[in-house]
Order: C-alpha cells, then sequence, then structure tokens
C-alpha cells in the first residue's frame, strides 16, 4: 500500500491551501510562546514593525517595573528636603524635564506615569477578558433567549461613544473618589465596560463556529455532557484570536485612561501620576512658550500605544497565512528542504510507499497549527 | 495526428513552494505533451502534485511558488507557440482562455452568482475579442446550446443559484469552450457531483475532442473516470511522473508497482468481498420476515425526519417513511447520493437529529422525543466514524486523549492515565503504534487519524457502530487499509454497524445488505448480490450504470448500457 498523504483536495487557490509541512518538529517551550514564534517566522516589513513594538514595549514595561529607581523623585513629589521644586521650570540639571505648573518634575510623571498605565492596562484587559469569554461562550454554546438578549446588549453598549460610556461608569463607581487604587480600578472598569462586547463578540463568533466542528458533534455522540464539551472541546479552540485582541485594546485602555484624566475624571495628582492629567494641566502653557510640560507626557502616549499596536497588528499579519510574507522559493535549494523533511518524517511501517525515495508528507493541518498555535 | 505538433508540451517541469518550514518540491521534473484532440488523465493522489502541473499550463501558480522548466503551449489558430512560464502577465491573460481553459471542481464555486450565466460567458469572449454586447451574448447562447442546456436562449438570463449542479458544470465547460481553446484542462471536473450526474459530464466531457478538437487534460484520482474518458494515462506520485501509457495497456498491464497497487486499492461492484457473507440463519432471506435471532438493534418504521423551515416556508422533509432494521452483528450498507437523506438518518440513529415522526428504536430504546438524559445510557452502546477525520479530533488533544474521551466521559477510567493501557490496547487493534498516542491529530495522516477515529468509536465495545462515510476523505489506497481494518475488525468483535456511503463499490465490499434511498425514500434493500446483481428499482438501476468501473474496455460497454437506460 501506500503512504497517507493528507492534503485538502489539492487545488492550492491560496497560499493557506498550500502543502506546509510534514510533521511540525515541536521546538522548546519558549519558542512555542505567541510573540516569541512569530519573531522567529516573521521577514522583512513585517519582522521590522514587530521588533520596533517589542522593543518600545518592552521599554515601556521595564519603566513601569523599575520606575521607583528610574524616576529621580516620587510622582507627587513637590520638594527635595525642604526645597520646593517651583512652578514651570525649564528643563535643567536638577530636573532634566523641567517641572509643571503644579511643581512636579516632569520626568518623574512621565515615568511614575507607566506604572499607572500598565496597571489600568492589566486590570481593564484581565476584568474583561474573564466576562468576555465567559459570557461568549455560553452565549454561543446555548444560543436560544440568552444570545439574544447578550447580543442586543452588546450591541446597545457598541452605540454609546466608548468615552461618554467610560466618563459614566468613572463617575458611577468612583464617585469623586480619588486614591491610587480606588482611581486605577475606576479607569480599569470603566474600560472594561467598553471592552467586554468585545471580547463577548469575538468570543461568541468563534464559539459558533466551533460548535458546528465534527470533532464537537463526536463529543456528543460519546454523551459528553455540555460543561465538559464547553470547557474542553470549545473554548479552547475558540480564543486562539484573543492575543491580538488583547494587544489591540491594551493600546486603546491607555487613550481611554489618557482621555479620562484629561477630562478630568481620572486618578488626582497626589494619588499617582496620570499622563492625561498632566496634559489637561499643560494647556495653559502651551501659549505661553512653556513646551515642556506637554511634549513629554504626550510622547509617552503616542510611543506607548505605538509600541503596543505595533506588536497587535504584526501579530494579526503573520496569523494570517494570507497577510504574511515569506522568504522567496528556491534560494536555499529545495534539496536542502526536502533533506530536512526526511528527518522529520517517521514512516509509518504500514503505510511505507513502495517507491518511498523521499516522503512529502504535506497538509493543511500544518497551516491549522499555525493559527492555533498562539492560543495552546 | 501524431504528425501535428502537440498541444501542450511540458518540459522538465519543476515546482518548488516556499512555506514556513521551509521549501518544499511539489512537481520534480515532469515532462509530458497532448496531441490535438487528445485526452490525457493524469492520476495520483492527494499531493501527488498533479493539481500544480495543470495550473502551471495556465500560470495559475501562487506567489510562493517557483517553477523552472518549460510549459510550451500551442495557439489555438496554430500560429505560434509560447512559454507560458516566461510570458509577462498581460501576454499570460491573452493566453488563458484563447489557448487554454480551465474546468474547475467545484461549479458552484467557479461560477459568481450575482450576474446571470450568459454575461459570465460572454465576458470571456469581450475580454479577448472586440464584440458588441449582442454578438457576445449570441455566442454564449450558442456554446449553451452546444454543451447540452435545454431552451440556451432563456437560461442565459439566469442566474447560477437557478441551475442544477450537473447543468452549472455543463455552464462551466462552456465558458471554457467559448474561445475555442486547443487545450482543456479538467481538474477533478466531477468529484463534487452524485454518480448519475457524473456519468452525464464524461458524456459531454468525451464529445468535446470531436465536436470542438479540442484536447483535455484530465485531472482526477478516480479509476473509474480515467477508464472511461482517457486515452493517454500518466500516473504521478510524489511529484513525478512514475508511468505513462495509453488507456488500454494501463490498465490491462501496468508497469510500475505504485500503478499497480492503485489499480488494485480501487474497489469494484461485485469484485472480491471483504467480509465473508453471513451465514444467513433460515428465514432470513426473506427481508420482511422477523429474523429469529432476537430484537433488532436498530428498527425504524415509516421514519421521517423533518427540518424547520424559515420564514413561513414549510420544512424539508430529508428522510420520508423509511422502514428498516439491522440486526445484530450485522452491516447494512445506506447508499445514496447527496441530499438523499442517507446521513440524515445516521445522525438520527446517534441522537445528533430529531426524529419527526414514525417510530425509530434505537438498542431497545425508542428515539422520538427523547430526552438528552435519557439517551445517554443508549450512547454509551453506540459508535460514531465521522467522515472527515481532519475534523473530527479535537486538533488541541492528543489522540490518546481524544480516545479516551468515550471512557473518562462515561466513568470507565478516573484520568488518563488509568485509560491509557485501554487506549494502547485500542490503537494496536487499529494498527496504529502506541507511540502515536502522544502525538496531536495533525501530526497524523488522513488513513491514520481515519483509524485512530475508528479507535475511539470502539472504545467502549459499541453494540452498533455508525460509520458516516468513513473513507470518502481518503485516498484510494488508504481507503482500501481503512476497509480492510474495518472488516476484520467487525468480525472480532461482531458489532451490528449501519455504514453509510455514497460508492456502491465501497458498499459492496462490506455490507451484508444494502438499501438505496433516494429523495428521501427507501427505493430498494436487500442483499448485495440481490440488490446490485439484479436491481428492480429504475433508480437503482441507473446508479449501477452510472458507475464508470475501472475497466476501459468493459466500461465502453457499460457506457452504451448507460445511454440505452438514459434515452429509454
Amino acid at each position: 500500500m501506500t503512504a497517507d498523504v493528507s492534503v485538502p483536495n489539492d487545488t492550492p487557490a491560496d497560499p493557506a491551501d498550500i502543502p506546509v509541512d510534514a510533521l511540525p518538529s515541536r521546538g522548546p517551550l519558549w519558542k512555542r510562546l505567541p510573540v516569541v514564534r512569530q519573531l522567529r517566522t516573521s521577514v522583512g516589513l513585517q519582522r521590522g514593525m514587530l521588533v520596533t513594538g517589542v522593543v518600545i514595549t518592552a521599554i515601556f514595561l521595564v519603566t513601569a517595573i523599575f520606575a521607583p529607581l528610574i524616576a529621580p523623585y516620587g510622582g507627587s513629589q513637590l520638594r527635595s528636603g525642604s526645597v520646593a521644586f517651583g512652578a514651570q521650570k525649564a528643563p535643567s540639571a536638577a530636573h532634566l524635564l523641567g517641572t509643571t505648573v503644579g511643581g512636579y518634575d516632569v520626568l518623574s510623571r512621565v515615568v511614575w506615569g507607566t506604572r499607572t498605565a500598565l496597571l489600568v492596562m492589566i486590570a481593564a484587559v484581565v476584568l474583561s477578558i474573564f466576562l468576555g469569554i465567559f459570557l461568549g461562550l455560553v452565549s454561543g454554546y446555548f444560543g436560544g433567549w440568552i444570545d439574544r438578549v447578550l447580543v442586543v446588549v452588546a450591541d446597545a453598549i457598541y452605540a454609546f461613544p466608548s468615552l461618554l460610556l467610560a466618563i459614566v461608569a468613572a463617575i458611577v463607581i468612583s464617585k469623586g473618589q480619588s486614591s491610587m487604587w480606588g482611581g486605577i480600578l475606576a479607569a480599569a472598569i470603566s474600560i472594561t465596560v467598553v471592552f467586554v462586547p468585545q471580547y463577548f463578540r469575538v468570543v461568541r463568533s468563534e464559539v459558533v463556529r466551533v460548535k458546528a466542528e465534527a470533532f464537537v458533534e463526536a463529543a456528543k455522540v460519546i454523551g459528553t455532557p455540555p460543561a465538559r464539551i464547553m470547557v474542553r472541546h470549545v473554548l479552547r479552540n475558540s480564543v486562539r484570536t484573543l492575543p491580538l485582541i488583547v494587544t489591540l485594546n491594551c493600546s486603546e485602555a491607555i487613550l481611554t485612561l489618557a482621555g479620562l484624566g484629561f477630562l478630568g475624571f481620572g486618578i488626582e495628582p497626589s494619588a499617582a501620576a496620570e499622563w492625561g492629567y498632566d496634559l489637561n494641566k499643560a494647556l495653559s502653557d502651551v501659549t505661553s512658550g512653556i513646551w515642556w510640560t506637554s511634549v513629554f507626557p504626550g510622547v509617552a502616549i503616542v510611543l506607548t500605544v505605538l509600541g503596543v499596536t505595533l506588536v497587535g497588528e504584526s501579530l494579526n499579519d503573520l496569523a494570517d497565512p494570507r497577510l504574511r510574507t515569506r522568504r522567496a522559493a528556491g534560494r536555499r535549494g529545495a534539496r536542502a528542504a526536502v533533506q530536512s523533511e526526511v528527518d522529520v518524517v517517521e514512516v509509518d511501517p504500514l503505510d511505507a510507499p513502495p517507491v518511498a525515495d523521499e516522503d512529502t508528507s504535506t497538509g493543511r493541518t500544518g497551516s491549522h497549527d499555525e493559527t492555533t498555535g498562539g492560543a495552546r | 495526428m501524431s504528425a501535428q505538433e502537440p498541444v501542450i508540451d511540458v518540459r522538465d517541469l519543476k515546482v518548488t513552494f516556499a512555506t514556513d518550514a521551509g521549501d518544499v518540491a511539489a512537481v520534480r521534473g515532469v515532462s509530458l505533451h497532448v496531441d490535438p484532440g487528445q485526452v490525457l488523465a493524469i492520476v495520483g493522489e492527494s499531493g501527488s502534485g498533479k493539481t500544480v502541473t495543470a495550473r502551471s499550463i495556465l500560470g495559475l501558480l501562487p506567489e510562493t511558488a517557483l517553477a523552472s522548466g518549460a510549459v510550451v503551449l500551442r495557439r489555438n489558430d496554430d500560429a505560434a507557440s509560447s512559454d507560458v512560464l516566461s510570458l509577462s502577465p498581460s501576454r499570460l491573460r491573452e493566453v488563458r482562455g484563447r489557448d487554454a481553459a480551465m474546468v474547475f471542481q467545484e461549479p458552484s464555486t467557479a461560477l459568481n452568482p450575482v450576474f446571470p450565466v450568459g454575461w459570465q460567458i460572454a465576458e470571456g469572449l469581450r475580454a479577448h475579442r472586440r464584440l458588441t454586447r449582442a454578438e457576445a451574448h449570441r455566442e454564449a447562447v450558442d456554446v449553451l446550446r452546444r454543451v447540452g442546456i435545454p431552451d440556451p436562449e432563456e437560461r442565459a438570463k439566469h442566474y447560477p443559484h437557478q441551475f442544477s449542479g450537473g447543468q452549472k458544470q455543463r455552464i462551466v465547460i462552456a465558458q471554457a469552450l467559448v474561445l475555442n481553446p486547443g487545450l482543456v484542462i479538467a481538474d477533478e471536473p466531477t468529484t463534487a457531483l452524485d454518480v448519475t450526474v457524473q456519468a452525464e459530464i464524461l458524456d459531454l466531457l468525451r464529445r468535446l475532442p470531436e465536436e470542438f478538437g479540442t484536447a483535455i487534460v484530465l485531472i482526477t484520482h478516480n479509476m473509474g473516470v480515467v477508464a472511461d474518458l482517457a486515452d493517454q494515462v500518466a500516473v504521478m506520485y510524489h511529484g513525478r511522473i512514475v508511468e505513462q501509457a495509453d488507456v488500454r495497456t494501463l490498465f490491462s498491464a501496468p508497469q510500475h508497482p505504485y500503478t499497480r497497487a492503485l489499480l488494485d486499492a480501487v474497489p469494484r461492484v461485485g469484485g472480491p468481498r471483504l467480509r465473508p457473507a453471513r451465514t444467513a440463519p433460515v428465514g432470513e432471506t426473506a427481508l420482511t420476515a422477523a429474523p429469529s435471532t432476537g430484537a433488532p438493534v436498530v428498527e425504524a418504521r415509516s421514519l421521517t425526519i423533518t427540518y424547520p423551515g424559515r420564514f413561513r416556508r414549510p420544512g424539508f422533509t430529508a428522510v420520508d417513511g423509511v422502514d428498516l432494521s439491522i440486526h445484530a452483528g450485522e452491516v447494512l450498507g445506506l447508499v445514496g447520493e447527496s441530499g438523499s437523506g442517507k446521513t440524515t438518518i445516521g445522525r438520527a440513529i446517534a441522537g445528533l437529529t430529531p426524529v419527526t415522526g414514525g417510530e425509530l428504536t434505537v438498542l431497545g430504546t425508542q428515539v422520538r422525543g427523547i430526552h438528552e438524559r435519557d439517551f445517554r445510557a443508549v450512547r454509551r452502546r453506540i459508535g460514531f466514524v465521522f467522515q472527515d477525520p481532519a475534523t473530527s479530533f479535537n486538533p488541541l488533544l492528543t489522540i490518546a486523549a481524544c480516545v479516551a474521551e468515550p471512557l473518562l466521559v462515561h466513568g470507565v477510567a478516573k484520568d488518563l492515565d488509568a485509560a491509557r493501557p485501554r487506549v494502547d490496547e485500542l490503537l494496536e487493534a487499529v494498527q496504529l503504534p502506541k507511540a502515536y498516542g502522544d502525538r496531536f491529530p495533525h501530526e497524523l495522516s488522513g488513513g491514520q487519524r481515519q483509524r485512530a477515529s475508528l479507535a475511539r468509536a470502539l472504545a467502549l465495545d459499541p453494540e452498533l457502530l455508525i460509520a458516516d462515510e468513513p473513507t470518502s476523505a481518503l485516498d484510494v489506497s488508504v481507503q482500501a487499509r481503512v476497509l480492510d481494518l474495518f472488516a476484520r475488525l467487525q468480525e472480532e468483535l461482531g458489532f451490528a454497524c449501519l455504514f453509510i456511503s455514497h460508492d456502491l463499490a465501497v458498499v459492496d465490499l462490506l455490507a451484508d445488505r444494502i438499501a438505496v434511498l433516494h429523495h428521501g425514500k427507501l427505493v430498494e434493500q436487500g442483499t448485495g448480490a440481490q440488490v446490485l446483481g439484479a436491481p428492480q428499482d429504475p433508480y437503482t438501476q441507473r446508479l449501477l450504470a452510472s458507475l464508470p468501473v475501472p475497466d476501459p474496455v468493459e466500461q465502453a460497454e457499460r457506457r452504451e448500457a448507460w445511454r440505452a437506460l438514459v434515452t429509454r
């Protein structure tokens, strides 16, 4: 008999259908982590975008984590010793980026602001992810009236401008309180309200798709209870696009937080440093030629959003085989590739082909692994 | 004819694809040529490179492909020939449709649903020649008439969804023929069609060389289609042509071991069976008489299944008053074309589709209107093998975990480790090495996966196994292995089985009795010899006559018999 060679009915209409590889040899765990994997497979401009994004994001993270070591002063510090910093001082040796109208050190405010942004990002994404996934799973799997009600509610939330919704949520939640955690949670929860429908929708549509797959029916046929089907079979196959949405939502969270702060619904300056608030206070400085109070927090917002968005967009492009660019064929010689494949493929003794000089087992499954890999 | 230049001359074609895992050589040095008016069939299994070869004739390879060699295509007016691989995009566009055209596998996706078919045919004309709208339309109507669309003036204004599958494929062929190309490439032109429709399309394709003077490159994996249509056959294996011969020589005296294996693997109606005929107890020859050996495993009485309609339309009755029974240890083959309701019956027995009328008793339990909770006990006595092995496994679980699922769900084993001995035993029973249990589904080939699927279905020692087209997604030689295994396991374990298939030959290999479905109604049932040897119902007769057999001489006779039956 001959080798089992599994290929979609061999009409490679687009690159997604092209025979990919034999047994994808699984490397060590760190090479299969979401971002690391994409870094290794990307080429050209896409790789440049991803690397830029990763570097900016890494700088952001390091700054946030080591803020006490990096910042010369505390975020709400007004004086060193007994000497006040003074307001609207130009950049100098003592204050590298100058001071604000309120008498804070701009550099310290920018550095400490990364911490606030990171905390809000984490809190907002964690809260909305759990709620969104749960609702999406239940709604998509069971359907019926629960599904209809939840979809209508999600659509209704979409209908509001998200910033307006966040303002209302901030007022309802914090009621003018302004401690650091109170402010961060208020901002995070108000962002959550906007994000939950997004996760809900994505997860729900994936669940509806996965629910119709044969392996879910296979589970039903053997009498698997619904809860087990949902957790074991549907959930893990429905969350593969989430890493992308998470990165994109992180940048949106920063913008919403800054927007809230700019409008005065954010965190009080004495509780924690926050870029939106600083920008608001710097408004009047701009006309009087004091540029340093507005430029640096603004640059911080732009860079952070840019970094996270670049990572997200690159992941998005790389996850889609049709958008992903590859190295041109034949550059390293087909022979070498065939050779390496033989090393990977263990020819099943039962399916060994009669003329098995080389075995090029191929399959769509390879590209399938590509897309599910992120969820593992 | 041989004095003429070939229509297409492929010399040492090599195609390499760039993939994430490095380069993959899909075609490794293929040379072939087709003379005018000839039919060359390229056969081979999935991944053998036959489609890639054909697509490179039209320059239809994706960007990631790198082709070398020469593909010399002659102009349809014999003026010149050109190497397709080195043409500029605009010159390539001129060549496509004029010198060579393509017929695709799936007619329903090859036509644009928002334009009338006449417009779509005329579009190809107007892209190549300066014609007025009316002239183009006239030619489109003309070509539609020639491919056998009745009332073409009126039908040219219709949209694709208003045609049946077979008619759509005729339209796609008309679209390919309208510029009178010297070569038509038909990529699995009948794979998506039912066997009775396939016979009609094959009949049309056979007329093309005579009536249009067109040469055909036919890509297929169906040896029956090859025997029916081809003059020359090229057998491809792993990107190379391993054997090339005219059709009679190839079928009567195959040279290459791969060709021989391929031909041996093709199941034939009336060929050697995989299972010994059941020693039927006395009284079972009469099908209506209840056998003495206990109650049947499955019993359906005027079973009706209706899918609810939408927007106040009446529902669709998929299964209409079917009576059938499966006895313990018996294999019932359920045959029918797409839409005949055969899968619906299988799903109803497995409790996946609700029964809306009649009675259905499965393992002593009345299924109609039953609650899922009450059906669970029955479920552990039923195994189910799905059609597509690629999608019936959770891609994130290992094979061992998938096979162990039934054991865990029904509390036979506490956890995966406890289930592992039984899983290994099952994998061994389906001839998979134990180590495969630790692999993920995508790391197995299609045939291996289908065997793992069988292992999962047998995990709880079911009394009834439902196999829904278990081999239709597999290559023919793999199919032979899976069927072989299936027959052996059935003999060892003695489960009753409902074997659903559209392929009469496959069913004939395995089934004790065969039931033929047509439009939701059971038209005929009986033993294999009765139904396939001396069919009574006209539909069964037509079905049997439409089936191309992998033997060019015999097929030529059968073709005449089919013509007589159709025109009668």
